[in-house]
C-alpha cells in the first residue's frame, strides 16, 4: 500500500466512522456545546454596553450558559458581533473569526449588524455583516436589551441541537 | 539592503531590543481602538494609538438631516451617555432658532443629565475593574447603575438611547411620582457608592497598581488639552457646570473636585467623588424645581437657522468639556456639525503616559483617561 | 445634481447677506464689554490684517489670512492667555473655492478667560480634483503653538485634505488605510442615495 493509498483510506475510515458516530452521540455533542459557549472579547460599536449590560448581576446571561467575554479567540466559539462594522474593522472582524476553532457561531447585534440601521447611508459602514461572516441568530434592536439578547443567545442553543454534530467531530 | 523595493515594503533594520507590539483591537486590554506599543523588554518606548475602528461619519450624516432627525443619531457616539452627548446640539440650535426654555424643562435636563453621568461612569468604572481584574467592581457598579437606568426609563421611556432633550425643552413631562422614587433611589444609590471604598478605592492592591503610574504633570494636561477628569485629577480646577454654567447649574449647590497627583489613581477617583456631587445636584434640583409647567415650547415643523451663523456650546460630559460646533446657511439641514468630544481629547495624553511605563500598567493608565474609542471617532 | 446644490448655496448666501446686514447695527449696541475689549486689543495689535467676525457673550471671532495665523496665534497665547484648543473644525465651501479651519482655543490658567472661547479662522485654497497633500491645499500648521492639536489637524488632513505644513505627522487618523476616494466631509463628496 503505498502512502497515498494510506491516506484516502484513513479518510474514508473517518468518513464511516463520523457517520456512525453522529447518531448515537451527536445529541450529546451538540448538548456539550450549548451550556458552554465562549463569546470572544470584541467590541465594534456601541451595543457594546448592552452586552456589558447582559452579563450583569441583573440580567446574568451565564445562567444560560453564556459565558463572559473571553480574551483568547484560541479557546471561543461565540462571536457576538456588537453593532456597526466599519470598514477599517471589517478585515479585523474576518481575521479574528478565521482564528476561532471549529465549532463556531456568529450573532449579530443590533441594527447596524444587520442592515445598517441609523448609519444605512454612511460612508464608511458595511450595510450588515453578512458579506462578512455567516451569521446564525440575528438579535434586533438599537441597541437591543439585554433581555433581547439573552433571547438571541437561547435561540442560538435551539438551533445548535438541531445541528449535525458531524461535520465538525 | 535592496534599494529598488517601495519604501513600504523594504526591510527596516529594527534595533533588535524593540518589540513592536500591536494591542487591540480584539484584546481585553484595548476596547475598540488598537495601541500600537514598542517596548523594550518590560518597558514600553513608545506608543502610537490608532483610533478610527468605530468612525461612522456622524458629521457627514448630519449635513443631510434637518436639525430634528438629527437628534436620535447625534446621541449614539455615547448611548450611555446620551443625554450629555446630546445636550450642546440642542443648546446650540436653540441659540441658533433663538429659543427660550421653560423653567421646569431646565430643571428636567439638569436632573437627567445628571442621571446619565453616573449611568456612563458605572460603566466606566466597572470596565475598570475588569481591567485590573477585579471582578467585584466589575458586578457592584453594573448591577447599581440598573437603578438608575430604571429611573430613565420611567422618565424617557428607554433604557440608554433616551433622545430626550429637543430644541425648545424635554420631550415628556416627568411621570407620576417619580419625585419621591427618585428621591428615594438617588439616596440608596448615594450609600452604595460610599460603599466602593472600602472595597476598591483604599483597596491597597489598587493602589499599588495605579498609584504614581501614568503621572501627568498640571503643565502637560494644560499643554496637551485634555479635560474632565484627566484635567482635574492634575490640579486644574475646571468644570464647566461652574466656570460657564449652563441651564440651572448656576443656582445649584455642589462643588467640583480636584486632586493633586495627576496618576492613574486619582484619575479613577475623580469620577467616583462626581458621582456623588451628582447625587447632591440631583437631590438640590428635585427640591428647586417647579412642581407644574410646561416643559417644552412648541417648534415650526422643519425649524431654519438665520441665515450664515455659527454656534459653539459646550457642557460638561461624563467625559470632560463636550463642544458642538454647528454652522447653519439658512437651510433646514445644518451646513457643519462638529463634536468636539473629550475622549479625542484625551487621546492624545495616551503617548506621554505610557512611555517608560511597564506593559503590564497599559489597561489601567488607558481607561484611566476616561475614554470611550466610539465617542472619540465618532 | 451638483449644479443644482451650487445654484441653492449661491441663492443662501445671497439671502443671508440682507439677514447679517440688518443684524450688525442691533449688536452694536449690546456688545458684551469684557468680549468687545478682547476683540479691541487684537485689532489694536494687527490692524487690518485680521477681521474681527463677531462678537457674541463669551465668543469671539477672528478671520486672519493664512500667512498671519501663525503670528496671531503666538499672540494670543503669549498675551492673552489662550493655553489650548479645544476643537480643530473644517468647513467646506465651494461656492467660495475656500476651505475654512476654524481653532476654537480656550484658557484654563487666566481665571477671567474661562468662560471665553476665541475662534480661530482661517482659509485655504479648495482645488477641484484634491490630491491630499500634494496640491495647494496647505495651510501652516498651529502644532509649535498650540499643542494639543496634533490628532485634530491629523484628522482635517483626512477628512477635507488640508495639509498642515510644518505639522511633524501627518498620517491618516480615523479612515481605513485603503481610503482612496476624495476627502469624506468636503461638499463635493456625495454618501450613499443622496
Amino acid at each position: 500500500m503505498t502512502p497515498q493509498n494510506a491516506n484516502v483510506f484513513v479518510g474514508k475510515l473517518g468518513d464511516i466512522l463520523e457517520k456512525a458516530i453522529d447518531k448515537p452521540l451527536g445529541y450529546a455533542i451538540n448538548w456539550g456545546r450549548i451550556w458552554s459557549l465562549w463569546p470572544v472579547h470584541i467590541e465594534t460599536a456601541c451595543c457594546s454596553v448592552e452586552f456589558g449590560a447582559a452579563s450583569s448581576p441583573r440580567y446574568d446571561v451565564e445562567r444560560f450558559g453564556i459565558i463572559e467575554a473571553f480574551g483568547s479567540l484560541r479557546q471561543c466559539d461565540l462571536i457576538v458581533v456588537q453593532g456597526t462594522i466599519t470598514r477599517k474593522m471589517a478585515p479585523r472582524l474576518r481575521l479574528v473569526y478565521d482564528q476561532m476553532p471549529e465549532p463556531k457561531y456568529v450573532i449579530a447585534m443590533g441594527a447596524c449588524a444587520i442592515t445598517g440601521g441609523l448609519y444605512f447611508d454612511s460612508y464608511n459602514v458595511l450595510p450588515g455583516i453578512d458579506g462578512v461572516l455567516p451569521v446564525d441568530v440575528y438579535v434586533p434592536g438599537c441597541p437591543p436589551r439585554p433581555e433581547t439578547l439573552i433571547q438571541g443567545c437561547m435561540l442560538l442553543q435551539e438551533k445548535i441541537k438541531r445541528m449535525k454534530a458531524r461535520k465538525y467531530v | 539592503m535592496n534599494k529598488e523595493l517601495p519604501p513600504g515594503l523594504a526591510l527596516q533594520k529594527v534595533d533588535e531590543r524593540i518589540m513592536t507590539l500591536n494591542v487591540g483591537p480584539q484584546h481585553p486590554g484595548s476596547g475598540h481602538m488598537r495601541i500600537i506599543v514598542q517596548i523594550d523588554g518590560d518597558f514600553i518606548v513608545a506608543c502610537d494609538p490608532d483610533p478610527g475602528y468605530v468612525h461612522r461619519g456622524e458629521e457627514k450624516m448630519a449635513e443631510y438631516r434637518n436639525y430634528i432627525t438629527n437628534i436620535p443619531h447625534l446621541e449614539r457616539p455615547v448611548i450611555h451617555d446620551s443625554c450629555n452627548v446630546l445636550y450642546p446640539y440642542v443648546l446650540g440650535v436653540e441659540e441658533l432658532l433663538g429659543i427660550e426654555v421653560p423653567e421646569r424643562a431646565k430643571y428636567i435636563r439638569v436632573i437627567a443629565s445628571e442621571l446619565n453621568r453616573c449611568v456612563y461612569t458605572m460603566y466606566w468604572l466597572a470596565i475598570y475593574g475588569i481591567f485590573l481584574g477585579h471582578s467585584t467592581m466589575f458586578m457592584w457598579p453594573a448591577g447599581d447603575r440598573e437603578l438608575l437606568i430604571d429611573l430613565l426609563e420611567k422618565m424617557t421611556g428607554a433604557r440608554v438611547t433616551h433622545a430626550h432633550f429637543v430644541p425648545g425643552g424635554v420631550r415628556n413631562d416627568l411621570p407620576p411620582n417619580f419625585e419621591d422614587v427618585c428621591l428615594r433611589q438617588v439616596n440608596y444609590f448615594e450609600k452604595r457608592i460610599k460603599e466602593y471604598a472600602a472595597v476598591f478605592y483604599d483597596n491597597p492592591i489598587l493602589i499599588a497598581r495605579t498609584a504614581n503610574t501614568g503621572v501627568l504633570s498640571r503643565e502637560d494636561a494644560i499643554r496637551l488639552g485634555t479635560t474632565g477628569s484627566v484635567l482635574r485629577a492634575s490640579g486644574v480646577d475646571y468644570d464647566l457646570r461652574k466656570k460657564e454654567p449652563y441651564d440651572v447649574y448656576d443656582e445649584l449647590d455642589f462643588q467640583t473636585n480636584v486632586l493633586k497627583e495627576g496618576d492613574s489613581y486619582a484619575r479613577s477617583k475623580i469620577p467616583w467623588l462626581d458621582m456623588m456631587e451628582s447625587c447632591r445636584i440631583i437631590r438640590h434640583a428635585l427640591q428647586k424645581m417647579p412642581k407644574s409647567g410646561s416643559v417644552r415650547v412648541k417648534l415650526k415643523p422643519n425649524p431654519k437657522g438665520k441665515g450664515l451663523d455659527s454656534v459653539y456650546k459646550r457642557v460638561e460630559s461624563g467625559r470632560g468639556s463636550l463642544g458642538c460646533y454647528i454652522v447653519s446657511d439658512g437651510k433646514p439641514e445644518p451646513y457643519r456639525v462638529k463634536l468636539s468630544v473629550g475622549s479625542f481629547r484625551n487621546l492624545i495624553a495616551l503617548p506621554y503616559l505610557l512611555k517608560g511605563e511597564k506593559l503590564g500598567n497599559m489597561p489601567s493608565v488607558y481607561w484611566s483617561l476616561n475614554y470611550w474609542p466610539v465617542e472619540a471617532d465618532r | 445634481m451638483s449644479s443644482d446644490s451650487d445654484n441653492e448655496q449661491i441663492e443662501t448666501v445671497s439671502d443671508a447677506e440682507p439677514v447679517s446686514a440688518k443684524v450688525t447695527p442691533e449688536k452694536e449696541i449690546e456688545l458684551p464689554k469684557f468680549e468687545k475689549g478682547l476683540a479691541d486689543r487684537i485689532v489694536e495689535k494687527f490692524g487690518t490684517r485680521i477681521k474681527v467676525a463677531f462678537v457674541k457673550p463669551d465668543r469671539v471671532r477672528i478671520n486672519v489670512g493664512k500667512d498671519d495665523v501663525k503670528e496671531v496665534a503666538g499672540f494670543l497665547r503669549d498675551v492673552l492667555n489662550f493655553d489650548h484648543a479645544e476643537s480643530v473644525s473644517g468647513v467646506d465651501y465651494p461656492q467660495d473655492k475656500e476651505i475654512e479651519v476654524v481653532y476654537h482655543l480656550g484658557s484654563y490658567t487666566d481665571p477671567s478667560l474661562s468662560r471665553q472661547i476665541l475662534v480661530l479662522a482661517t482659509r485655504a485654497q479648495r482645488e477641484e480634483n484634491p490630491i491630499p497633500g500634494n496640491d495647494a491645499t496647505k495651510l501652516p500648521s498651529l502644532r509649535e503653538i498650540f499643542y494639543s492639536v496634533e490628532f485634530h489637524e491629523r484628522e482635517i488632513f483626512e477628512m477635507f485634505g488640508v495639509y498642515f505644513q510644518g505639522h511633524p505627522d501627518n498620517r491618516r487618523l480615523l479612515l481605513p488605510e485603503d481610503w482612496a476616494d476624495l476627502p469624506p466631509l468636503r461638499k463635493d463628496f456625495a454618501i450613499k442615495g443622496r
